[in-house]
């Protein structure tokens, strides 16, 4: 086994996986969703917004997955700066609309979360243990990883060789992504091309 | 911004693209990668723009020269994907495999590494600029 990506959580984290800690940051995890939800403020939704991420990043570093948790910190700070900057958070929305309305979607959304959470508990009894998955693919890619593609990280022999394949996927959905961003926010518009020809024709 | 934030980006902005290209670099040895080193490289350019604003930035990185990268970055990685049908099949490894845990090992993953990454830092780059562009009202000054 090579000395891979595991052995820096390791040394951070020392001894079995931690599942009391792991509870209480999926709680809070939630906790911060539910209050980047309701919360009125928008600026105060972006900052429960940014606890669910660093709490996300955590929990990834506590499972013992340093390429997600860096990945995920990362894009967690780009993230939290980019909407802090762009979405104009001077204004607030702090007008409270009560009544009917409010009743019927809190508890239409409590009777569904019984429903759902009911299914949930009955289809989770049929999957593997927690920690112990069934390894019937990925246990080649560990074994053989080092073999076959040369690459000490096998988070990268799984991304670029094994998998290759979905990461260019992944590459595609962000360039499509980003033009899609581009052509929306442009700042020069084609109108004044277009207005141009219709004078001159 | 004030001149103590400047002089500070001033030096930690150069540390952190360095971080981003040692990332980026060694994604094959160590946790990382190639998008989190671009990542990485685009939020040394974001701190860049926060402390000294839009136009000293587009200076240093124009528009152009970001969607240049972030396109030559997708082309690449599909050029090393093609490649692989010299051996045989898409993604094959054609290049050698190396001694393991050195710089220069493990075939196309480095070069897979460096295309995600300049992909990945021009991108992030571009929606940034593009979306703290359209946050002033009025004066989308370009």
């Amino acid at each position: 086994m090579p000395a891979g990506a595991s052995d820096f959580a390791v040394c951070i984290f020392p001894g079995e996986l931690k599942v009391v800690e792991l509870i209480l940051l999926l709680l809070f995890v939630i906790f911060g969703a539910v209050i980047a939800v309701q919360i009125r403020s928008l600026l105060s939704a972006v900052v429960a917004f940014g606890v669910v991420g660093f709490a996300l990043c955590v929990i990834f570093f506590i499972l013992r997955a340093p390429d997600v948790a860096i990945a995920q910190l990362i894009v967690e700070v780009l993230v939290l700066v980019l909407l802090i900057r762009a979405t104009g958070v001077r204004r607030d929305l702090t007008e409270y609309r009560g009544g009917l309305l409010e009743i019927f979607a809190v508890s239409s959304v409590l009777v569904f979360v019984l429903v759902f959470g009911i299914f949930t508990l009955w289809a989770l009894h049929h999957i593997p243990d927690f920690g112990e998955p069934l390894m019937t693919v990925s246990r080649s890619y560990i074994e053989q990883g080092l073999q076959k593609t040369g690459a000490a990280n096998i988070v990268a022999s799984v991304l670029f060789d094994f998998r290759g394949y979905d990461t260019l996927g992944e590459a595609t959905v962000l360039f499509t992504a980003v033009i899609g961003a581009l052509a929306v926010l442009r700042v020069k518009g084609r109108k004044k091309v277009d207005e141009r020809d219709d004078s001159n024709s | 911004m004030t001149v103590i934030v400047k002089i500070i980006v001033r030096f930690i902005s150069a540390m952190i693209m360095l971080f981003g290209a040692y990332l980026v670099l060694h994604g094959h040895l160590t946790p990382g990668g190639g998008f989190a080193g671009g990542v990485i490289l685009a939020s040394g350019f974001v701190l860049l723009t926060l402390a000294y604003g839009k136009e000293m930035v587009l200076k240093k990185l124009s528009f152009t020269a970001a969607s240049i990268m972030e396109s030559l970055g997708a082309l690449l990685f599909l050029m090393i994907a093609v490649a692989g049908f010299i051996g045989g099949y898409f993604f094959l490894n054609v290049l050698p495999k190396g001694e393991p845990f050195k710089l220069l090992s493990a075939g196309i993953i480095p070069l897979c590494n460096i295309s995600i990454g300049l992909k990945v830092s021009g991108a992030l780059f571009l929606v940034f600029v593009v979306l703290s562009s359209m946050s002033v009202k009025g004066k989308r000054g370009k």
